[in-house]
């Protein structure tokens, strides 16, 4: 996917230059048009990003600063201590003092949940979709066409409609409020998963796998060892959509993951803010907890920039 | 698969054979997974809509009782209301804005970091999303009415106004997904061949005239594709209304996803949900069946 950015105007000159990663952008004349895209961009680039540094910039501020604070992005009185609340460091009067309820949150405990949960989702759909992906690619029984399009046509069932069902499931199994419960309607498949891998699949050559098959090799090596290391770029970019989808849960995760020592991040951020009084909201705290959950998602964006950004031109299907 | 020409004579007849008992054991977890949480919901949730059950007492059939109490339930055609004025606020404010933006970075051939960075709020939770929100749009302390204010404007609750409440949730999440569906059209922009532009550059049209005569054209495909995906989207409204605004004030941003959620889970209505998630279910491919439609037909206008 890494196909130079055709420009409208030197696009001769960029085919002339290019070929390895290098543009030829210092050859750009500043046109009027130019400057003015660049100022609407950076503008746009300001709207996208300026909430989160707004978010930071609360959360290192008291809550008593808050109303006299200014628009400054420099907390002039910095402090940690709302990280420091929301992890479950800070004593009852130091919550209380800065601005919080005293109730004593334990992020520390969520966000490791969150993080396990996010790890088994990544690790059980990519595995067994690869799987179920490598069965519809490439091995041969009856019915097996028809099998896939019935799978693939659950991508069209909106949650909100399984969800009801499969709540009453967990419910008649007793597994609200445990892990199993919280991973298990995740953890085999996704529709989207075995759609996705059965296209990389597809593009290999045979030629490749009836090389191994002649060598003596089972099925599964062929797959563990042929077959994924060659598809490893869109198992990673499988994995990251995963990961991203996986922290995102909502919904499922407070319905069957309420017990505190099952508590997601996402659900304890949200119940947080729900007991937060409407009148005087714990703003700091808030933007503490809300960090914990953005700070992540940019570290996975600063490592996986390059793979994030060109793998949504064949992933948009999600 | 037709193509089994091998290259290797011999493997024939080890290939012919079925693989079926193999193919059982790989797909075995993907077919429990399948058979447990998608078929069996499916099938328990369209038996569920023709009962009346609260969890408690055995479910008793009632026919097309649940569906006839649709059409009387002022909430529920609220709901649908609620949730069209989202899904059109929502999807023409974030189609336009991600047009201009990839536009944008296809023009200044914006580097890596950029289009990164606009792919943040895409990446963050929906439930941080509403909590930076609410605070950035608060009446009292937030960013937004300071910078109102400071202009001489008259300061606004965004998610407290009933009148404005959907329209925020709306755009809150145009904001969210801008950048991810202006790199999905930028991805689209790189397949169209530079020579197109060339030849247009050649002819003295500036910026703005081939983005608009040239590119959006032949971008339809991809557009139309990109408009099915985020309407089913923006049809599930969700995380945004049950962390930001609860529904309210009154039932202004009471969408069908969050009625349906409501009517099961916290009155254990759970035939009426049912049936409402049955009509949501097909609402929905309505609507997909007639945008792929769309979509083929444009497939033309690329040659």
């Amino acid at each position: 996917m890494s196909i130079q950015a055709p420009d409208r105007v030197d696009a001769a000159t960029a085919l002339l230059v290019t070929g390895t990663q290098k543009r030829p952008r210092a050859r750009r004349h500043a046109t009027p048009g130019f400057v003015a895209s660049w100022v609407a961009l950076v503008i746009l680039l300001v709207i996208t990003i300026f909430p989160f540094l707004w978010m930071l910039r609360t959360a290192f501020t008291y809550n008593a600063d808050i109303f006299s604070a200014g628009v400054s992005l420099i907390p002039e009185n910095p402090t940690v201590v709302n990280f420091r609340r929301v992890l479950g460091l800070a004593t009852t009067e130091e919550d209380l003092a800065a601005g919080g309820n005293g109730s004593g949150v334990d992020f520390f405990l969520y966000l490791r949940n969150s993080l396990l949960f996010t790890a088994v989702l990544v690790i059980g759909q990519v595995g067994f979709s690869a799987l179920a992906a490598y069965v519809f690619a490439r091995l041969r029984f009856r019915g097996r066409d028809q099998l896939f399009t019935i799978f693939l046509s659950a991508l069209m069932v909106p949650p909100i409609f399984t969800v009801l069902p499969n709540f009453v499931l967990m419910r008649n199994l007793g597994w609200i409020d445990t892990f199993l419960g919280l991973v298990a309607p995740y953890l085999l498949m996704t529709p989207f998963a075995i759609f996705f891998l059965r296209q990389f699949f597809l593009s290999i050559p045979r030629e490749v796998e009836e090389a191994a098959l002649l060598d003596g090799a089972g099925r599964f090596r062929i797959l563990t060892q042929v077959i994924m290391p060659m598809a490893s770029g869109p198992l990673a970019t499988l994995a990251i959509i995963t990961a991203v989808n996986a922290w995102n849960e909502y919904l499922w995760p407070q319905l069957v993951g309420r017990a505190p020592d099952v508590r997601l991040l996402n659900v304890a951020v949200a119940t947080f803010a729900q007991s937060s009084p409407s009148a005087s909201p714990d703003w700091a705290g808030l933007m503490a907890a809300a960090a914990l959950q953005v700070i992540p998602m940019a570290i996975l964006l600063v490592i996986f920039g390059r793979r994030i950004v060109n793998s949504l031109g064949f992933s948009g299907v999600k | 698969m037709a193509n089994s020409t091998s290259a290797y004579p011999g493997l024939r007849s080890r290939l012919r054979k079925s693989d079926a008992p193999t193919a059982a054991l790989y797909l075995a977890p993907a077919l429990v997974g399948f058979a447990v949480f998608y078929a069996w919901p499916l099938v328990q949730g369209v038996v569920t809509s023709f009962t009346d059950w609260n969890l408690l007492s055995p479910a008793h059939p009632v026919g097309l009782d649940n569906y006839a109490r649709m059409l009387q339930d002022p909430l529920f055609w609220n709901a649908l209301r609620v949730t069209l004025i989202y899904v059109v606020v929502n999807i023409s404010t974030q189609t336009v804005l991600a047009l201009a933006i990839a536009g944008l970075l296809q023009s200044v051939r914006a580097r890596l970091v950029t289009r990164s960075a606009i792919l943040l709020p895409w990446l963050v939770p929906n439930v941080a999303i509403a909590i930076v929100t609410l605070f950035m749009l608060d009446p009292n302390v937030g960013f937004v009415n300071e910078m109102i204010a400071l202009i001489g404007g008259k300061t606004q609750s965004f998610y407290g106004n009933s009148e404005l409440a959907i329209y925020t949730v709306a755009l809150v999440n145009s904001w969210r997904n801008m950048g991810y569906t202006a790199l999905l059209f930028y991805a689209g922009m790189q397949t169209i061949s530079p020579s197109v532009y060339e030849a247009s550059s050649l002819d003295g049209s500036s910026g703005f005239r081939t983005f608009w005569s040239i590119t959006l054209p032949l971008l339809r495909p991809v557009t139309a594709l990109v408009l099915v995906v985020s309407m089913i989207g923006s049809f599930q409204i969700f995380d945004t209304v049950a962390v930001a605004t609860a529904g309210g004030p009154g039932n202004s941003t009471r969408v069908i996803y969050y009625y349906i959620y409501q009517k099961a889970f916290e009155q254990f209505d759970m035939g009426y949900a049912s049936a409402m998630g049955v009509v949501l279910f097909l609402i929905i491919l309505v609507f997909s069946i007639i945008q792929l439609r769309t979509l083929r037909a444009t497939d033309s206008d690329v040659s």
